[in-house]
Parts: C-alpha cells; structure tokens; sequence
C-alpha cells in the first residue's frame, strides 16, 4: 500500500517534470539544427547535428556582448540590492520607529507597480541625469521591484533570530557594525541565499525596463535576440541557440543555492 | 517579537528609502503630471483637469483588456495554485533526488520571459514544433495564431508551465518546515492522509501560500512579454491585456495624457486588490 503510493507519486512527479523539460528540450534539439532541416520537416533528435548557431554567437561581439551586459547588469542590482536591503530590514525587524509600518508597505507597492506605468518617465529620467544606456542604469531600475521584496524576505529571516543574541553581543562589546558582520549576519546565510536568487532571477528574466534603459552599450542579450527576425524571416536555428544559452547562468545559480532553497525559504516569513 | 522604539534606526532605512525613492516618486510624479495635462510639445502644455480620466474610464479599451486581464489573473490562480501544493506533496523529500526535482522544478523561472514566449511559439507551431505539431496530426484544428481559443489557452499553459514552479518551490520549502514529531503524532491517531494534509500540512502552508497568491496575482496581472512574444497580443486582440493596451496607447499612438491616466487606474488596481487580499488574510487570523 504505500510502495503503490509512494510510486503514484514518482510517476506524478516524473509526468511533470517531463512537462517542464520537452519545451526547453525541442528548443536545445533546433538549437543543433541547420535552418534548412528546422523547417525541412520534424525530427526528434538532429540528424546532420551542427554547432554552426552557437559560432554565430561566439563570434559576433554584438551578440555575445548582449551577455555580458545582461550578466553585469543583474550583478550589479544583486550587490546593490544586499547591501541597501539587508540594513534596512535589520531596521524593522527590530525596532519601532516613525512611520515603519507605513514605509514597509509604501516599500511593498512598488513591487506592485507595473513595469509598463514606468517606461516612458523612466527613459526621460535616466536620459536626463546622463545614465541612459549604461549598466548601473538597468541595475537601478531593477532595484525598483527588487529591493522591496529583497526586505520583505530578509525581514523574515530575521525574525526568527531571537533578540537575546543582539543583546549578549552588545554587552559582551560588540560594536554594531561588528556584531552585524561577523554574528548576525552568517546567522541568515540562507536568507541571504535565497535572497539574492530571487534578486538574481527577476532581475535577469525583465526585459521591458532594460530594453527601455539600453541602446547599444548595454543592450541585454534578450533584447538582441530580436535581431535574428531578418528580411529572410526568422533565424530559427539561432534564436534557438540564443535561447539555451540564457538558460545556462539560472542553472548554475539555482545549482548554488539549491540546499538554501529546501531548508531556507521556511526559515523566514517565506 | 518585542520591539525597542528607536528612531535612528531611521539611518538604516535612508539608503533603501533614498533609492527606491529616486526609482518609483519621481516617475510616479510625471506620470501625474501628464496624466492631468494636455502636451503638444515640451513648451506647449495645458492643463486639462480630469478630461483624460473621464475620457479612459469610458474607454472600450479599458473595459476589455481589463475583463481579459481579471480572466487571465483568476485563470492563473485556479490552476497554478493546487497544482503547486500538488507538486511540492510529490517531490521526493531526501537524497540526490530531492536536489536533481528541486533544481529541474525550477529551471522555468530562470528563462527570461521574452525566451519563455520564443520556445512556446516554436514548440506550438504546427510546421517546426512539436506541440502544435502533435495537435494537428491528431486532428485537431490547433493554431494559436489565427483561432482566439487556442491563443488563450496557449498563452494559460505557457504560463502555468513558467509559474507552477515558484508555488510548488515555495510549499516545498514550507512543507520542510513541519517537525517530523507532527507527522509521528499523526501516525499514533491514526490519521488519514488527508486530515494529515487538512490539519497539519494545509495550515502550516498559509503563511508561503499568502505570498505565492500575492505574487501570482501581482505578476500575472502585469504579464506583458510573454504574450507579446507568443501571439503579438492577437489574434485581434484576444490576448491582448493591460500592459500592452498600455504601452500600445503610451508608445505605438503617442497618447501621453490618457496613457499616464490609465496607468495611475491600472497601479491603483493592482494596489487595491493586494490590499483586500491582505487585510482579508489578517482579519482571519485575528478572528482564530
């Protein structure tokens, strides 16, 4: 009785697993295509495999560049996002102060706010302060959905750290900017893990506020990968190949913190 | 917990305050701005009150995409959310496996979204993709780009292919979180496996559930490149929602006034929903 349950539940999870992964599959397989075979009929697997859509990438700066970019700009909003967030929630997950519960849920709306509202005055805004198509630029805008949700987790986390240890550290001469680097803060490690994987993850899947921000210098590789629509239609075989590659950095990331996801999101409010 | 009442602690909320405040105040002011003027060019505007309000709120536009978009949210939730709690109940709870589920559960939420529309709009087609491909030589008329209904439901099972994942990793971590004692008390009554779920797994979800409701509904309802990517908001405008009724109206027709209008609706809403969903949620704990 619970062999048979507990195989239900493999075949249940296995069913959707494979429902996750034929997508991402039938993209890796035309990745290895020629575009004559792509749209010469279908097959399973490629039957003449070429690396031929990855060497376009390598080769062309402006292609591979848009990588660069993407991963820069998204590092730089994760730094960026820690190091505003992590005093700021230490801030009200300790102490009352005025207006505290009116400033978390002002922090809260903007994670609300449709990226769409913000386009237009964020183009005059980052144009008129001389920041328009530079990476900090991107990595600031993201701050906007990043950083509220950033304290939301970490106040969670911190939470569950009793006071008593801020208090001993204090009286046993701790100064605060110690007692938060070298006690507090190893104490949330996981938080901080999962933290910076949501910062990492919604800042490297947005494309609407980066193409918005970017031309040239800083273009992202997501808005690059329109260029392969030509007058001749659509560079299946590239697109295809673009695409895994933007998969690879979340797999390496999630790869990091995977012992963080199991046992951190339960440890915070999360 | 016990709070101390310190306003100093003011400082360590400046930083984050300064630069979300430079990020969303001074954008949400031109937003203002326009949306109560009438703009011809930077030296030629005039104010113009309410008429852009009056004017939106009357829009066929609105009232469509918006019926859409609740459709869509509400769609999303129905289905992603017991799916979720579905899969997290399955994942298996130990060894490599538990690693090998949790990092292929959440590889979706790792794509950028305008890649997300892209293998969605390969693997529908019915020439070079296997979905559509499959459809269609089992006889079915599928082809999301030209029959509404397909559209719809292509663009539903995109996105319950790239959401399920952050619902189903957020119980996961939830579910980790109940003691084994729990589950042993369990056993020694006798309990069946859904009064272990009713009783001990459901409630101890809540507090993961809130947050992946929330998110759920906030993102879904500002979803804009997915569908762009997919069907280009067609055919017609079938899956055309919010976000792109707007950024169609603010860049595509060069609408300022009435744009920025829309969009103060648009972020009013999606506030006001959040709030009744809070507010709901704590009333109920309050009332146990």
């Amino acid at each position: 009785m619970a062999i048979q349950k507990s195989r239900n539940k493999n075949i249940g999870i296995t069913l959707y697993i494979l429902f996750i992964l034929v997508p991402i599959y039938w993209l890796l397989n035309m990745s290895f295509k020629s575009n004559e075979e792509i749209l010469g009929g279908l097959s399973f697997w490629p039957t003449e495999f070429t690396l031929e859509n990855y060497a376009v990438i390598f080769t062309d700066p402006t292609w591979y560049m848009g990588y660069f970019n993407s991963i820069l700009y998204v590092g730089m909003n994760v730094i960026i996002t820690l190091a505003v967030a992590l005093p700021a929630a230490y801030a009200f997950s300790r102490y009352k102060f005025l207006g505290d519960k009116q400033m978390f849920f002002w922090l809260l709306t903007n994670r609300m706010a449709p990226p769409a509202v913000f386009l237009l005055p964020f183009f005059q805004l980052y144009s008129s302060v001389g920041l328009f198509d530079t990476h900090i630029a991107v990595a600031l805008a993201h701050c906007l959905f990043n950083v509220p949700l950033a304290v939301w987790i970490l106040e969670g986390f911190m939470s569950g750290v009793p006071r008593e240890i801020d208090e001993t550290a204090y009286i046993d001469g701790y100064s605060f900017p110690r007692f938060f680097g070298r006690i507090f803060l190893p104490m949330i490690r996981s938080g901080i893990g999962v933290t910076a994987f949501f910062a990492f993850m919604f800042s490297w899947v947005e494309l609407l506020l980066a193409r918005t921000l970017t031309s040239v210098e800083a273009k992202p590789i997501a808005a690059i990968m329109t260029r392969t629509v030509g007058a001749a239609g659509i560079d299946w075989g590239v697109l295809a190949a673009a695409g895994v590659l933007t998969i690879i950095p979340g797999l390496l990331v999630i790869w990091f913190v995977r012992n963080h996801v199991a046992k951190g999101f339960a440890l915070g409010r999360v | 917990m016990r709070k101390v009442e310190n306003n100093k602690a003011w400082l360590l909320v400046l930083p984050v305050f300064l630069l979300v405040a430079f990020s969303a105040i001074v954008p949400l002011m031109t937003v203002v701005n326009y949306s109560v003027q009438d703009i011809f060019d930077q030296n030629n505007a005039y104010f113009v009150g309410s008429e852009w309000y009056r004017e939106i709120l009357r829009d066929p536009r609105l009232h469509e995409s918006l019926l859409r978009q609740f459709m869509f949210s509400f769609a999303v939730l129905a289905i992603e959310i017991p799916l979720g709690i579905g899969i997290a109940l399955m994942m298996p709870t130990k060894g490599k496996m538990a690693s090998v589920c949790l990092i292929l559960v959440a590889i979706p939420l790792l794509i950028p979204w305008n890649v997300v529309g892209t293998i969605w709009q390969i693997f529908g087609r019915a020439d070079i993709g296997l979905f559509g491909w499959s459809l269609t030589s089992l006889g079915m008329d599928y082809n999301y780009a030209s029959n509404p209904i397909d559209a719809w439901a292509t663009v539903l099972l995109m996105d319950v292919w790239h959401w399920t994942p952050l619902v189903a990793l957020l119980c996961y971590s939830g579910l980790r979180a109940i003691p084994e004692a729990f589950y042993q008390a369990a056993r020694i009554d006798r309990a069946s496996k859904w009064a272990i779920f009713r009783h001990i797994q459901l409630p101890k979800l809540k507090n993961v559930l809130v947050i992946g409701v929330l998110l759920r509904f906030m993102d879904s309802f500002m979803i804009y490149t997915e569908p762009f990517v997919l069907t280009g908001g067609g055919p017609g405008n079938s899956t055309t929602f919010l976000s792109q009724t707007l950024t169609q109206m603010a860049i595509g027709q060069f609408d300022l006034g009435p744009a920025a209008a829309f969009s103060l609706i648009y972020f009013l809403i999606v506030l006001l929903v959040s709030w009744l969903f809070f507010t709901t949620i704590n009333h109920m704990d309050k009332d146990k």
